[in-house]
């Protein structure tokens, strides 16, 4: 097990842990494994474990440690995930899920694919076969309920965030940010270049699990056409 | 059921928060001012935690359709019902068909109304506090709105039948008891805000760690459940570089790329790739919660176990004031049951 990781308090209420910050298979992996090890230990104290990039942040509850244990909060939370830290990095293949994601990649719905397509030189259909060539990690999710930040895209369809956010993206527009691919949950204002849309619902509040994509899962997008995304939505 | 007879500016039920789903992006929520929130359910009764409204000013104009027992803390926005003036941090007893107003900022930046007995709408994963951007949890998912009819838990308890007893042909529309809580020792002047530094505070340059604990900081009008942002003098790292996103709590105090700072509050976004200054701590979150735009303050740097201590005595001034309520009560039961 990689010992190369720091630890340090995130404020008075939560820690990070640390890994080499970059994005990469292996590093999330390390993550990951620390993470599911935590929750199969079910830790009294912690009200949320984080996962992300390269990291790790615990928000544990310090008047509840403090009730309990007679030692400084962050101290005992450090003692406590010891072991998930050393714990061998258990093999990927046994934990994860492979999600298949329908993606309508037409105009009206990628509004972004013309000009992404301009830019770099390629046809629409090239990128198309490029995004839906491979498999992402969920590396995490943030900005929104259930919003995935998956990577890493063909270094080819790697775009900047647009200068200007647009006002209103559409709930299920799929997107490229640098070298990550994401997908709005919920209408929003945001940045990232729209190539097309799910007809899947990434967050549905009355489900019992809410969000769509997990962390550590896998995705695959299916290209479907604007007929079958009509009738699927 | 309390009516809302006219929609304030934007007031939400909230709890002590949504915990358990940050890995989803979900995020905690709850009420800003968690001692106000305190406060307010210990006067009625309430466990510290259950569902209160979070007002802030305008606010909304509320008729109650029972009679029942209330309590406001936090912020004070010259509350009345009918024509007659009501303090905060007092249990008060309100006739049926009682109309709340409220009517000048007086201090504060939000009120926090406590209902004996606690509102009864349906938890969305185990929390009743509103989430404005998943449209779930507290009432229907949204801020207040005119004939919004918010149902509130019916208690039966000796209290509740001595009250029923004793004010039941009173005129009076809005009965204080004659007890209040003394929250001093919660908040201050708001001219201090306590901090412990964080991940990129060494980042800074010298002069900019120098800045951010010397120079008086001001809320700017970007100020919400969200996030405060300030202004100032614009802080430099020395190096500006690209990072990774990352979770992120509330308090935690970042550096936008326009060089100025911003406070993460209750409904902040739960990874986020700015640099980390600093955090607030949480004994100061209160404090901050009830904060109005304009307002200036200096940053404090203290060690990171003296903030634990700090929220360990603000927690036991709560408890404190918790036995106090509870004695009262009893007090009073002995003197009105008959």
């Amino acid at each position: 097990m990689n010992t190369d990781y720091t630890i340090n308090p995130l404020g008075d209420h939560s820690l990070i842990i640390e890994w080499s910050q970059e994005i990469s298979a292996a590093v999330h992996d390390q993550v990951m494994n620390v993470y599911n090890h935590l929750l199969t230990m079910q830790l009294p104290y912690i009200l949320d474990i984080i996962p992300a990039y390269a990291s790790l942040t615990i928000v544990y509850d310090i008047l509840l440690v403090r009730r309990e244990q007679n030692n400084n909060a962050f101290t005992t939370i450090q003692s406590l995930i010891g072991p998930a830290l050393t714990a061998p990095l258990v093999h990927k293949t046994e934990k994860h899920r492979l999600l298949e994601i329908p993606v309508c990649y037409d105009p009206s719905l990628g509004l972004d694919l013309a000009t992404m397509a301009a830019q770099k030189g390629m046809s629409e259909a090239d990128i198309i076969d490029l995004h839906t060539s491979q498999t992402y990690t969920v590396y995490m999710l943030g900005f929104l309920p259930g919003f995935p930040y998956m990577g890493k895209v063909d270094d080819r369809l790697a775009t900047p965030r647009q200068k200007k956010p647009r006002l209103n993206i559409s709930a299920g527009s799929v997107g490229i940010a640098g070298g990550q691919t994401g997908i709005y949950p919920l209408a929003s204002p945001g940045g990232w270049n729209i190539i097309g849309q799910t007809p899947v619902k990434m967050f549905d509040p009355a489900l019992e699990s809410p969000c769509y994509c997990h962390p550590g899962d896998e995705v695959k997008f299916i290209p479907i056409s604007l007929r079958e995304f009509h009738k699927m939505i | 059921m309390i009516q809302v007879i006219q929609q304030g500016l934007l007031d939400t039920i909230q709890d002590g928060g949504r915990y358990g789903y940050q890995h989803l992006g979900i995020n905690p929520g709850g009420a800003m001012d968690r001692a106000a929130m305190y406060v307010a359910n210990i006067l009625v009764g309430n466990d510290p935690e259950a569902a209160v409204i979070e007002l802030h000013f305008p606010a909304a104009v509320l008729l109650f359709e029972e009679d029942t027992l209330i309590a406001l803390s936090g912020g004070d926005f010259g509350a009345m019902v009918n024509e007659q003036p009501l303090d905060i941090n007092q249990p008060i007893w309100i006739s049926q068909l009682s109309i709340l107003r409220f009517t000048k900022p007086v201090s504060g930046a939000r009120c926090y109304l406590a209902i004996r007995g606690g509102l009864n709408n349906t938890p969305w994963l185990g929390s009743h506090s509103t989430h404005l951007k998943a449209g779930a949890g507290g009432f229907e998912g949204r801020k207040l709105q005119k004939n919004d009819r918010i149902p509130v838990n019916h208690v039966d308890e000796d209290i509740d039948k001595a009250l029923h007893q004793k004010y039941l042909h009173t005129t009076q529309l809005g009965t204080p008891l004659p007890w209040r809580a003394d929250v001093r020792d919660l908040y201050s002047d708001g001219s201090v805000i306590r901090v412990v530094t964080s991940l990129e505070y060494p980042e800074l340059t010298p002069a900019s760690q120098s800045v951010f604990t010397s120079h008086l900081f001001t809320l700017s009008e970007q100020c919400d459940r969200m996030g405060y942002r300030l202004k100032g003098p614009a802080l430099h790292m020395v190096h500006e570089q690209e990072r990774l996103s990352a979770g992120i709590t509330r308090g935690t105090v970042q550096l936008l790329p326009d060089g100025h700072l911003i406070i993460l509050m209750a409904d902040h976004q739960t990874t986020g790739g700015y640099p980390r200054i600093a955090h607030v701590v949480s004994a100061d979150l209160p404090i901050l919660a009830q904060l109005l735009p304009h307002s200036k303050f200096i940053f404090q740097i203290i060690p990171h176990d003296e903030a634990e201590e700090l929220l360990i005595a603000a927690e036991q001034h709560l408890h404190f004031l918790q036995n106090a309520c509870n004695l009262r009560w009893q007090e009073w039961l002995q003197h009105n049951q008959k």
